[in-house]
């Protein structure tokens, strides 16, 4: 038998439909794959025992002839989605010894589904990071290097530890939550595709928050089908979540059809930033090529205040953060270190459980709010927001999809950037305008640079059109033909 | 837009953060870059544009008045780092 | 609805040393909704339940934890906008105030800022001299209560109980519109009284359902505002009276000693009748407000808002107008009547009943009924200390015992005489009647014979007052309601009397 941890989750769920191993066998050979990466630092929680009774569970359901839609499937977890009974950390010393008593939406469909979990992926503390070296459980690696160059490379962020055991082949496919490219970034870095979809469309109901106005789950996943088949899963309506969007959810694996003669695909001028490598641009162009080829119309819109979208979300992310992270103050779980009052235990226990870049926002956020600075900062923000939104909305008039790179450079070495803030924050400025407006956003892997390490390519959609952003997606995939792989030099 | 150390020791204890004395310098320094950084929003021209509060399209949605959720207090004191007969306990407050 | 009497209150002024002072004050009322759950998640509110029994995990702040509103909820405050005759917002936003507290979980208090529910209203407050003066409301928004913090179980710790957490409140912020203490406590009376018409807040004050923070500052007659203090944990009419005599005086005392009044928050202590300056608070508060991103606005509409206002039960001001107008109730005892909810539901159901039976018009009754109730209802409840809900005699019960006495089946005195007896042992008025014979005798055979006995057996008073000296009869008549156990029908008696005296 061919390595399991080589098929595509699609091909592994029709192999255990076909019956031709079973999700014991498949959860075994991931398990193991997991075991054997442990260098990468991609999980934070190994949940075997667990996975071992869910893919039980999944071979009497399929010898019952009672498969669901992703029935015997080992995934990765983001450890920013609450697990009952697992503990769950969002990659921080102050939620260290949490153990939820309730499962979150997104993960309790996947499991009505049949998935089967590995564990809880590593990422930045609070999903605040491109580059997955905030966790507090340490950095994770990614699988991909230069070839000749033994450096780590950095797996992008927040999402890391998800993109890294995807790509490393010890997930079928995992949850990621994209807040300003969280989720597209990292799979641009590790070479696998990644879908944030519409703000709405996956209920944030237990899952820790970061920025409550742009958090969004998704998935992660070697092709642009494993995404439609997870995304079909984790998306719907839930009641308990004021901001999840009350819409049928389409069939996204039937949305790929391979048919875009006639799309109209917008190339954004404005994300030809400046210093931008010329290899980006390069590829950005062979994709508009390769839909162009494929019957679409490419045209240039008109995206004016792109350049503004990262200083807005910076002001609008840590305002968020800073109120979403009171609640970890020592009373009612998670760390609590002595005090001698209770100011003493507050300012003690949020001192010492968050690290530097949590602390960094957490203090931006609370100076935009303060007196004074509201309406410069906050109120400012939220009104170039709507600006951008509007951008889009104009563009979305002319054509039905767009297309940019994802990120502005391949992996970077770990340490490269961890001195500068700014030039981190520089990671997510294609990521980010889509991320303001709520749209859908998804990265495909179009091939590598030169020095050989993955890039990606950006498809946004309008608002809840989630299926041309993955039918054009899929195009794109089949044009690129990405078949590089990371050089195992994990495994002893 | 510099930020000086004693705005650092401010807003550090709005936020109740406990934050090293040697550590305050160089925070003040990078914070005031991140909002150098978001300055740049002041060449944008705003005037008249409403503040975006949501970007959803959907109606504040609305739950009936039912009673179904509660009487776990067992899970809710699991986690705490110190419960006693029903209680969170926390160091003393004085009002 | 009533015409506002005056906003413009004539000051009561406050003598100081160095003259006189006028009292500002402006209350801001914590009402808790009435609704079986909290106002962003599904866990219950009853009073008094083990701690962190009525918690779901969205009060306790839990990571990943989302709040979802209670329609129930935001009808009330839109019954109690419309209660308090005020304008209704069609578009509202929840914001966080951000501050940390044990008893606030998640670090923020989802609260209405800029944008509340309810905006400028009026209360017409009913003052003792039986004059109404109008209070403005600045505003009226909803947001989520705290948990309760215990200082007192341990030494060293304090404990935590979530129960209350999350409980929907309506801030009600009146105008700085009140002179005296007298003014304020009036306000809140007035206002419990049309919450509790309203039904949106039960007005317990002693359980906290109804909380006020009170704002207290003084200044020469003329003056520009002065500086204010808000006094907290005042829960009581009473207190509020104390609170804002002691502040007062504190504040004038501070200013003419030279001594600048710093605005602070400052805690009533009921044992001594004091306030004093909470440490908790000292601080200068930064509540970094901004629109709750877990909450969309809230969007009403026209429509929506009639249909509330159709349902809207009559109210005090309006019910005491009709009392006085349709009932021809005097203004006194109109405004005792419709002061509590449940006092005015007897009545009118009292009233009613009394028509009923008796087939009488109700301006015809209108009074009379009113003073049964006010006098001598009120007057033994009272006495009793005993709420009206708890009256052994029913409204119905009552208009049986009104009834008998309008027909002349019982006398006026033994009424009252019934009415004891039947408070006493909750036995209805024709039975005690029966039971003890205490019929009107108006049979005139009948009391013509007792009339001739007393007649007989007296012969001397009969010489006095056949000797001019009339007055005599109030002796005869006594004899006879002695040996009538009061039954007789006086009328017919005196004239009878009368008649066979003067034969
Ligand atoms: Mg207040
Ligand atoms: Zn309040």
């Amino acid at each position: 038998m061919a390595d399991l941890c080589d098929l595509t989750l699609a091909e592994a769920r029709d192999g255990i439909r076909a019956k031709k191993f079973s999700s014991a066998e498949l959860t075994r050979a991931h398990v193991d794959a997991m075991i054997s990466a442990r260098p990468l630092n991609a999980f934070i929680s190994e949940t075997p025992v667990i996975a071992k009774a869910m893919a039980d569970e999944s071979d009497k359901r399929i010898a019952r002839g009672e498969a669901r839609a992703l029935e015997g499937l080992p995934l990765a977890i983001k450890d920013l989605f609450c697990t009952k009974g697992v503990r769950t950390t969002a990659a921080s010393h102050i939620l260290e010894p949490f153990v939820p008593t309730y499962e979150s939406t997104v993960t309790s469909k996947l499991w009505a589904d049949g998935a089967v979990m590995l564990g809880k992926a590593n990422l930045d503390e609070f999903a605040m990071g491109s580059s997955n070296e905030t966790s507090y459980f340490g950095p994770v690696e990614n699988p991909w290097r230069k070839p000749g160059d033994n450096r780590a490379r950095v797996p992008g962020g927040s999402s890391g530890g998800s993109a890294a055991a995807v790509a490393a082949r010890f997930a079928l496919g995992a949850t990621g939550t994209d807040t300003g490219g969280s989720i597209r970034q990292p799979a641009a870095f590790c070479g696998i595709a990644g879908i944030k979809p519409t703000y709405g469309r996956c209920s944030r109901w237990g899952i820790v928050a970061f920025a409550s106005s742009l958090d969004q789950a998704g998935p992660m996943a070697r092709t642009v089908k494993d995404c439609a088949i997870l995304l079909r899963s984790m998306s719907g309506f839930d009641p308990k979540d004021s901001t999840s969007v009350d819409m049928p959810v389409p069939d996204y694996e039937k949305a790929l059809t391979g048919n875009i003669k006639g799309l109209k695909v917008g190339i954004p001028e404005e994300y030809r930033v400046d210093g931008m490598p010329a290899e980006i641009d390069a590829m950005w162009r062979r994709g508009a090529d390769w839909l162009k080829a494929a019957g679409a119309i490419i045209k240039p819109v008109k995206l004016l205040l792109t350049t503004y979208a990262l200083p807005t979300y910076y002001i609008v992310a840590p305002a968020e953060c800073s109120s979403n992270l009171a609640r970890y103050d020592g009373v009612r779980f998670g760390l609590r270190t002595k005090g001698d009052d209770l100011t003493g235990m507050y300012e003690g226990t949020r001192g010492e459980g968050f690290g530097r870049e949590v602390r960094r926002r957490i203090l931006i956020g609370t100076y935009v709010l303060s007196a004074g600075y509201y309406d410069a900062y906050y109120l400012k923000a939220q009104r170039v927001r709507a600006l951008i939104a509007r951008d889009f909305a104009n563009a979305f008039n002319e054509v039905d999809v767009l297309l940019t790179p994802t990120a502005p450079s391949s992996a970077f070495a770990r340490g490269e950037k961890s001195a500068d803030p700014i030039a981190m924050y520089l990671n997510d400025v294609f990521t980010v305008p889509a991320s303001l407006a709520g749209l859908p956003g998804m990265s495909v892997p179009a091939g590598l640079s030169s020095d050989g390490l993955p890039l990606g390519l950006q498809l946004i959609g309008r608002a809840y059109d989630e299926e041309t952003v993955l039918r054009t997606a899929a195009v794109l995939e089949e044009a690129a033909q990405f078949e590089a792989r990371p050089p195992v030099w994990w495994k002893q | 837009m510099a930020l000086d150390k004693a705005t650092v020791t401010k807003i550090a204890h709005l936020a109740r953060l406990r934050v090293a004395d040697s550590e305050k310098d160089s925070l003040a320094g990078e914070l005031s870059n991140i909002l150098t950084f978001i300055a740049q929003l002041d060449q944008v021209d705003t005037t008249g544009v409403e503040p975006m509060t949501s970007v959803v399209a959907m109606p504040l949605p609305r739950r009936p008045d039912v009673v179904t959720d509660g009487h776990q207090q067992a899970d809710v004191l699991k986690n705490a780092p110190e419960s006693t007969a029903g209680f969170f306990v926390i160091p003393k407050v004085i009002e | 609805m009533v015409e506002a009497v005056s906003i413009v209150p004539t000051p009561a002024l406050l003598k100081g040393e160095t003259g006189d002072w006028e009292l500002v004050i402006g209350l801001e009322v914590h009402a808790q909704v009435t609704s079986n759950s909290k106002l962003f998640s599904g866990a219950a509110t009853d009073f008094g339940s083990e701690p962190n029994s009525q918690v779901s995990l969205v009060d306790a702040a839990f990571p990943g934890m989302l709040p979802v509103i209670n329609e129930f909820c935001v009808e009330q405050a839109v019954r109690t906008g419309l209660g308090i005759e005020a304008e209704i917002n069609l578009r509202s936003v929840f914001d966080r105030k951000n501050y940390f507290y044990p008893d606030l979980p998640a670090g923020y208090q989802i609260s209405q800022y800029k944008q509340p529910i309810v905006g400028e209203g009026m209360v017409h407050v009913d003052l003792p001299d039986g004059s109404v003066r109008s209070v403005g409301i600045e505003r009226l928004h909803l947001e989520q209560d705290a948990g309760k913090s215990l200082h007192d179980q341990h030494p060293k710790n304090t404990y935590v109980d979530l129960n209350r957490s999350g409980i929907a409140l309506m801030e009600i912020v009146s105008k700085p519109d009140m002179r005296s203490g007298e003014e304020a406590g009036a306000y809140v009376r007035k206002l419990r009284t049309i919450l509790r018409y309203l039904g949106t807040c039960d007005g317990n004050m002693e359980q906290g359902s109804l909380r006020c923070d009170v704002n207290v500052s003084v200044r020469k007659p003329g003056d520009k505002l002065g500086t204010r203090c808000e006094i907290k944990n005042v829960n009581s009419v009473r207190y509020l009276q104390q609170a804002v005599d002691y502040e007062s005086r504190r504040q004038i005392e501070e200013l003419e000693a030279g001594r600048p009044i710093k605005q602070e928050t400052r805690l009533y202590d009921a044992n001594t009748g004091t306030t004093r300056s909470m440490r908790s608070k000292e601080e200068a508060h930064d509540y970094r407000y901004f629109p709750d991103p877990d909450l969309q606005p809230l969007q009403l509409t026209a429509d929506y808002v009639a249909r509330i206002k159709a349902t809207l039960p009559e109210l005090p001001d309006a019910k005491r107008a009709r009392l006085e107008s349709e009932l021809r109730i005097a203004p006194y005892q109109a405004r005792v009547l419709v002061a509590e909810k449940e006092s005015a539901d007897y009545f009118e159901a009292f009233v009613a009943a009394v028509a009923k039976r008796t087939g009488k018009p109700l301006q015809d009754i209108g009074q009379d009924c009113a003073n049964v109730v006010v006098t001598e209802l009120f007057g033994i409840l009272n006495k009793e200390g005993k709420p009206i809900e708890a009256s052994p005699i029913s409204a119905d019960a009552l208009a049986s015992l009104q009834a008998l006495k309008m027909d002349g089946t019982i006398s006026g005195p033994t009424a009252k005489k019934v009415f004891e007896e039947m408070f006493a042992t909750g036995k209805d008025a024709a039975a005690i009647v029966e039971e003890k014979g205490l019929k009107q005798v108006s049979d005139t055979g009948a009391l013509e014979a007792l009339v001739d006995k007393v007649i007989a057996e007296n012969p001397k008073q009969v010489e006095q007052f056949r000797g001019g000296k009339e007055t005599v009869i109030t002796f005869f008549i006594g004899q006879i309601m002695k040996l009538s156990r009061g039954t007789a029908n006086p009328g017919l008696l005196n004239e009878l009397l009368k008649k066979k005296l003067q034969g």
